[in-house]
């Protein structure tokens, strides 16, 4: 590409100086870029600083009520307080591994199965953008009548099968692990759709070199395949986890404030939603979204590491 | 192209698994209050139109849909304007360093913004209005038309730009008469794909909408501590949320799939 450029520039007639063009061009870049720039900028440093600065404050019944500097006690106690910050870390936790590693090995057969094509592909496809694009708040309530404990179709299929009835997410045990599936069913689609992108991209050679030497379908999938995928899969990965991380309309449509009346599956966003609106406790739940988000930074920073240094 | 028996079996299944659900919300919608809480009922029974009706006639629905259509249009072309021109000069330019700069907008949670966005949007006594709703869906929408425009405009061929600046075009000209005609196809899905954002966004308009500017999705979150009492009226609500995304994935299926994962396969 460069040198057809380069080609292209060498016979450019010369109507104004390279010089001026390339200043041009610099002006124009900026000019292109800065008003999204200053938008996304504005609507983000402030919001970060003033939050950052809401931290170290007692903060409590109005934003702009009088409050005073505490130092770092805001941080101590959100680490210090085993009742609702740590369970709320392990639920966020829990939510987004158990989510985000189903939906890669579902998202993963499901990319294989569709990647050579069939009569019907694209009707499949159809069906996995459906529920991805689909409002959060209608997938909760559908899977509210689906699941329903007494009236749900889930408990008249499991009970016509001979199958114990269960309460879904009428129980504090069951609701984050049933949620964690509903997110599963949803996602598992946009984890399909980003590998099949990724297997469209790989060339034929080094499998059919594979073939040719003997492999198994298994050994083709493990040895070649996969490797290769590496770089698509840890982009998806990522994507999936940062979202799975921050989910809230979900858990909220369906199980309201604080997650639940024992809190069952108040995840950090859940819990600093809660102590900012229904505690006004801003002080304290600025503390608790700078840690989320340096631990969602944090995670990004580890998942991205281990695909570069396989590939390196 | 010949299936085997069970990889037939197994697309089948897979199939049923992501429409079932979403069939199963339509059907209720079509169902009485008794039909909906009867499982027995299935897929198969006369329909009514009495939830639609209900839902309609009480015109809180209507008018929240009206306003998540308005503020998703108007989110999504302002989005559009200036994202689109930045994503060519990220693309173009190689200004990836500071296009990336945009995607920090993705990690932050969104819960974290609300309070600062709520102290200033209350200094310019802006809150519950519309202006605050497409700001914040705004926030959305720029990085990720950006996101997919960067590598709609890096998979156009820099030749056709270079060939006008030889007819005498500026770069801005090259941008506009060349670059931009030949990225309609991918600005229509990003935009596609932004205007869904705010459709569903529900965060937002939870803290910023008040009655009048308030966006469906929360009106049906409203509407579910009465769920109990009318299903029916719930699913036909959110069936009037979820057609128009059904009827986009039905038509622009192709489209869609290569906004979403644009970005994705690029180291």
């Amino acid at each position: 590409m460069t040198s057809t450029t380069e080609v292209v520039r060498a016979a450019r007639p010369a109507v104004r100086g390279e010089r001026t063009v390339a200043r041009d061009n610099r002006r124009l870049k900026w000019v292109m870029l800065a008003p999204a720039l200053a938008f996304v900028g504005l609507m983000i440093v402030f919001p970060l600083l003033y939050t950052l600065n809401l931290a170290f404050t007692d903060a409590f019944g109005a934003v702009n009520a009088a409050h005073s500097y505490v130092g770092p006690r805001n941080f101590l106690d959100a680490l210090g307080d085993t009742r609702r910050f740590w369970p709320a870390v392990g639920r966020t936790a829990l939510f987004t591994a158990g989510a985000v590693v189903l939906e890669t090995v579902f998202g993963l057969a499901l990319a294989m199965l569709m990647r050579r094509a069939f009569r019907g592909l694209r009707l499949l496809r159809t069906l996995l953008v459906i529920p991805l694009l689909t409002t959060p708040l209608a997938i909760g309530i559908l899977w509210l009548l689906i699941l329903d404990p007494t009236n749900g179709i889930a408990n008249h299929l499991l009970t016509s099968m001979g199958l114990p009835r269960q309460e879904f997410l009428g129980s504090v045990s069951q609701s984050l692990p049933t949620l964690m599936l509903i997110d599963v069913w949803q996602w598992t689609p946009m984890m399909t759709l980003l590998l099949l992108a990724g297997l469209a991209t790989l060339p034929g050679e080094p499998e059919e070199a594979a073939r040719v030497d003997g492999a198994g379908a298994w050994q083709r999938f493990r040895y070649v395949v996969l490797p290769m995928l590496g770089p698509t899969l840890g982009i998806a990965v990522v994507l999936r986890s940062v979202d799975a991380l921050k989910t809230f309309d979900l858990l909220y449509a369906t199980k309201g404030p604080g997650g639940g009346s024992d809190f069952e599956v108040e995840t950090l966003n859940i819990y600093a939603y809660g102590l900012t609106f229904d505690y006004q406790e801003y002080g304290l739940a600025s503390a608790v979204l700078v840690l989320f988000t340096v631990a969602i930074v944090c995670v990004v920073i580890l998942l991205r590491r281990r695909p570069e240094g396989r590939s390196a | 192209m010949r299936l085997s028996w069970l990889r037939a079996v197994v697309i089948v299944v897979v199939s049923l698994v992501f429409a079932l659900p979403i069939v199963w919300m339509f059907a209720a919608a079509f169902k009485t209050n008794v039909q909906v809480t009867d499982p027995s009922v299935g897929l198969f029974f006369t329909p009514t139109l009495e939830n639609f009706g209900n839902v309609l006639a009480d015109g809180e629905i209507l008018a929240a849909l009206r306003n998540s259509l308005l503020v998703g249009v108007v989110s999504t072309v302002l989005s559009a304007v200036i994202a689109v021109p930045a994503a060519w000069a990220v693309g173009r330019f190689g200004m990836h360093r500071t296009g990336s700069l945009v995607l920090v907008a993705r990690i932050v949670p969104a819960v974290s913004l609300l309070v600062p966005w709520y102290y200033l949007f209350a200094q310019a006594g802006l809150v519950g209005s519309y202006a605050v709703l497409i700001l914040s869906h705004m926030f959305v929408s720029v990085p990720l038309i950006l996101w997919i425009m960067i590598g709609f405009f890096e998979g156009l061929p820099v030749e056709l730009e270079e060939a006008g600046r030889t007819d005498g075009l500026t770069a801005f000209g090259a941008f506009l008469r060349i670059a931009l005609p030949l990225a309609a196809p991918g600005t229509a899905t990003a935009s596609v794909l932004a205007f869904v954002a705010s459709w569903n966004n529900f965060m937002f308009a939870l803290i910023f909408s008040d009655e009048e500017t308030q966006t469906a999705p929360v009106t049906l979150f409203n509407f579910i501590s009465y769920a109990s009492t009318d299903w029916g009226g719930l699913m036909a609500a959110a069936s009037l949320m979820t057609v128009p995304v059904v009827i986009a994935a039905i038509f622009g299926q192709r489209y869609l799939v290569a906004g979403l994962t644009a970005g994705a396969t690029k180291g």
